[in-house]
């Protein structure tokens, strides 16, 4: 199923997608900036996502809250940052098209005239009540922060997490924000996408009218760095939790890399619903555990396959990593069944319809063409995107879990309860999360 | 094309109506009800199964019954055990889902449309010939246990388990769906299966499919799987006579806490009361948006939080009025007193705007088409008509009456359904850095909760 768009390239080097769609009187208009926590640099972690925060705080020529005017339109809108990209999106009634292409490119032409001291600090405070309410305050919450600081390298962009270190986002200071600004948020750093109730011509020339007089920006270079993984590094560390969780995790493919759908289906098929291995053989028939689940994040520049279980009362972390390891070296011998590869396809064909569902928010039909278009630069991707599943087979699985879940290469993260080191993995190494 | 005029915002222009989705139904000679609208922008088939019967019918002393029945009905059928039912759903790539409420169990299975009479099928083995066999039923009811305990180091859902403990006490509302920790224990797989037998029952279903199907099929296919689904439920919940008087001040230690978790309560309204459009708006602007009055005092403000909200939860009986949020701990006591402040200046000395109501009114009218999009999104809303008993025009009249809503009205409904004076409230944090600023609230001394008590 493909979704139709068509694609334009302003002078200023602003990337714009269109795709119509009538069913229902709303439209999406969904920005992305190609800028994400792997922009930032050791010692200035955080900025990406603080800027998410601070778009939302008015611009030069409508210096108050961002959200009134929408939703007083009948808008819903959000924005979300990670390692990769930025993106911003509100949906919109179709009569309020001009209203949000005047709002999104006040902010990205006019932003730093209206970002004064006062809003910086403030919105600082709110983002690190954030990282206390969703990392800190909350189980197992600062278990992505270990475990992505073990398995990418001090100086790799991935080592951090988008939400950034409380002490870079207390030294941050508004004049790096300002440059942080200029460097990323432009034109030539930009994918806007509109699907939903549109002309196609006089959407592209409300685009033009707005987006179209702000100064291009010096083109950014891709980042790419490297990562390779010696070793299992093995680490632990106590939480305000009742049961001991693990998590191995494994460098795997970039996203859509050879490899990637491979470890998409190996992952759902190990350890995805009640008909997986690892669920049945430690929830259902030994009840060592009380949850597994699994799944590949890839990334621009590299993944992660993570697998993680709760050991059940009475039970150590070393009994689950044990079993874990078992059926993964069972599957890299054995291959998976063919009712196992058919049942990922069609999970994976019923999934990628379920997003083509809405024009809109995060996952929609804009975001999609957005992310094939700033990571592929081919936001004509989606059939391809799906045929990457059907060519799964039985030995591609199998190879890249022989290549890719290497148990002599990977990070053991054990979180435990207060005072029961005991219960963690064994030889593991005590580290310090947050 | 004229350059960018930013001298002032575009005015939003006009939209074209939305067309409300047409539901046909039909009735079954069991008494189940089958609802359908045709929705085929992508292939897919959504059933929901909605029983009105959820957490507020477990019987005294094994709270938490609902849930763990629900929990046995993808646990196999007839012969078919719980991992040969989970494998006929993964081949058609189903998303199946239960979801146990205070007044409703609902089943639901989303396919791909050229699976939808397999999924049929599959469902109505699950909801009508559960196997609830015991083996599955210790399995079953010991994740949940499980869950429990680490449900406890959750800040957010311990206030809201404490919360309503608090204000609705014995109440069917006043426990969590998910029980505890000695209801679970004293339960049997007989209890399951009599909780089946009693409340699970067609007089009180509705089947709903939304997507690329026909109306005339899918009732012909519900006719053949459900049609040896028989019995009646039980008498609805019944409401205590009166509600406890708990203290105003409550906390639930949390030593060490990095923030307080913070509840604000009340028992409100029921989805039922002509009330209904007036307390949404007054709530949109009170705290149930981005722009509202709490969230931008307490967020962008003051800046001790991610943010806050506000809600009404209508439900068949008087549902609660809960203001959540988590708070930087230095701010716990300020923000207490704001909030308090918002709640009592919006029922009374402080009146909402004109500018106020109409961002108010436009936010829930505006936009109100976005609710109609996608296949699960219609189900959902359909499902509200079966289990408040709203009319088929409901859609339709929603945004015309919201915009009668006047000031006068939001004023008016504030007073009759929420006492400022008689608010609970509830912070999980930490006792020793907050106690001591929470003395001159004028809340009385604060009430330290037990673990065991809710």
């Amino acid at each position: 199923m493909n979704i139709p768009s068509t694609k334009h390239t302003l002078e200023n080097g602003l990337e714009v997608l269109l795709h119509e769609d009538h069913a229902c009187p709303i439209v999406s208009v969904n920005l992305w900036y190609h800028v994400g926590s792997k922009n930032e640099r050791p010692g200035k972690t955080g900025f990406a996502h603080l800027f998410e925060h601070l778009m939302f705080e008015g611009s030069e020529h409508h210096d108050s809250g961002y959200f009134q005017p929408l939703q007083g339109a009948g808008a819903t809108l959000n924005g979300s940052t990670n390692a990769d990209r930025t993106n911003y999106w509100e949906v919109v009634p179709a009569g309020a098209l001009d209203l949000a292409l005047w709002m999104e490119s006040d902010r990205m032409g006019y932003l730093l005239p209206a970002l004064t001291e006062a809003k910086f600090s403030n919105q600082r405070d709110i983002v690190l009540n954030e990282r206390r309410q969703n990392y800190e305050n909350r189980p197992y919450g600062l278990a992505p922060m270990a475990m992505l600081a073990a398995l990418f390298p001090p100086d790799h962009p991935y080592h951090w997490t988008t939400i950034g270190e409380i002490a870079d986002l207390q030294a941050a200071r508004l004049d790096e924000v300002h440059a942080f600004f200029r460097r990323y948020y432009h034109p030539a750093n930009a994918s806007i996408a509109l699907a939903g109730d549109i002309d196609p011509e006089s959407a592209l020339a409300l685009v033009r009218r707005y987006f179209g007089e702000i100064a291009p920006g010096e083109r950014v270079a891709p980042v790419r760095v490297e990562a390779s993984l010696s070793g299992d590094r093995r680490i632990r560390f106590e939480d305000r939790v009742e049961l001991p969780r693990l998590y191995l995790t494994w460098l795997t493919p970039a996203m859509f890399a050879e490899g990637d759908a491979d470890l998409d289906l190996a992952t759902d098929l190990l350890a995805n619903g009640k008909t997986s291995r690892l669920y049945r053989r430690l929830v259902f028939e030994e009840r060592i555990a009380t949850d597994v689940s699994a799944s590949q994040n890839s990334r621009e520049m590299a993944g992660y396959a993570q697998i993680t279980a709760t050991a059940a009362p009475g039970r150590s972390l070393g009994d689950l990593e044990c079993a874990i390891l078992e059926e993964i070296e069972r599957l890299r011998e054995g291959g998976p069944t063919d009712e196992e590869i058919d049942r990922g396809r069609v999970q994976a064909e019923t999934q990628f319809m379920f997003r083509l569902q809405t024009v809109g928010g995060f996952g929609g039909k804009s975001d999609q063409l957005n992310a094939y278009n700033v990571f592929l630069n081919d936001p004509d991707y989606f059939d391809r995107d799906l045929e990457r599943y059907h060519v799964v087979s039985g030995s591609s699985l199998r190879q890249a879990v022989d290549t890719f879940l290497n148990p002599s290469r990977r990070v053991t993260l054990s979180v435990v309860p207060h005072g029961r080191p005991a219960s963690a993995a064994p030889e593991s190494v005590p580290v310090d999360p947050s | 094309m004229a350059p960018a005029d930013r001298s002032r915002l575009p005015e939003p222009g006009p939209t074209r109506p939305l067309a409300f989705p047409a539901i046909q139904k039909s009735t079954l000679p069991n008494g189940l009800r089958v609802w359908t609208v045709r929705h085929t922008q992508v292939p897919l088939v959504a059933f929901t199964l909605l029983v009105r019967r959820g957490a507020s019918s477990d019987p005294v002393g094994k709270d938490g019954l609902a849930a763990v029945a629900a929990d046995m009905l993808d646990e196999g059928s007839g012969s078919r055990s719980a991992i040969e039912m989970h494998e006929a759903l993964a081949r058609l790539g189903a998303q199946f889902d239960t979801d146990i409420g205070p007044d409703a169990t609902v089943a639901s299975v989303t396919v791909l449309s050229r699976f939808a009479d397999r999924a049929l099928g599959l469902l109505s083995d699950m909801v009508v010939r559960p196997a609830i066999r015991e083996d599955d039923f210790v399995r079953v009811r010991q994740l949940r246990l499980h869950r429990l305990a680490q449900l406890r180091d959750m800040p957010g859902v311990v206030a809201d388990r404490a919360l309503l403990k608090l204000i609705y006490g014995a109440h069917p509302y006043g426990h969590s769906p998910s029980g505890s920790e000695a209801s679970l224990a004293a339960m049997t797989v007989d209890d399951a299966r009599a909780y089946h037998a009693r409340a699970i029952r067609p007089s009180e279903a509705t089947l709903i499919a939304v997507g690329d199907c026909d109306h005339a099929g899918v009732v012909a296919l519900a006719a053949r799987s459900f049609s040896d689904w028989l019995g009646a439920g039980g008498a609805d919940p019944v409401a205590p006579t009166s509600l406890p008087h708990a203290p105003r001040l409550n906390i639930v230690p949390r030593p060490g806490a990095p923030q307080s978790e913070l509840r604000i309560g009340q028992v409100a309204a029921p989805r039922d009361t002509p009330d209904y459009h007036a307390l949404v708006v007054a709530n949109a602007i009170l705290g149930g948006q981005f722009v509202s009055r709490i969230n931008l005092n307490l967020r962008e403000n003051k800046g001790l939080t991610y943010g806050v909200r506000t809600a009404f939860e209508f439900r068949r009986l008087p549902g609660p009025f809960v203001l959540q949020g988590s708070l930087q701990t230095e701010g716990t006591r300020l923000a207490i007193e704001e909030s308090l402040g918002e709640i009592a200046g919006i029922c009374g000395p402080r009146p909402v705007t004109p500018g106020e109501l109409a961002l108010g009114i436009a936010a829930l009218t505006r936009g109100y088409a976005r609710s109609f999009e996608t296949a699960e999104q219609i189900g959902r809303g359909i499902l509200q008509l079966a289990l408040y008993d709203l009319p088929d025009d409901y859609f339709a009249q929603f945004v015309p009456r919201i915009e009668r809503v006047t000031a006068d009205e939001v004023a008016r409904v504030m007073a009759r359904h929420l006492d400022p004076a008689r608010l609970t409230t509830l912070v999980v944090g930490d006792v020793e850095a907050i106690a001591p600023g929470l003395a001159g609230l004028g809340l009385g001394e604060p009430s330290i909760l037990s673990p065991d008590s809710y």
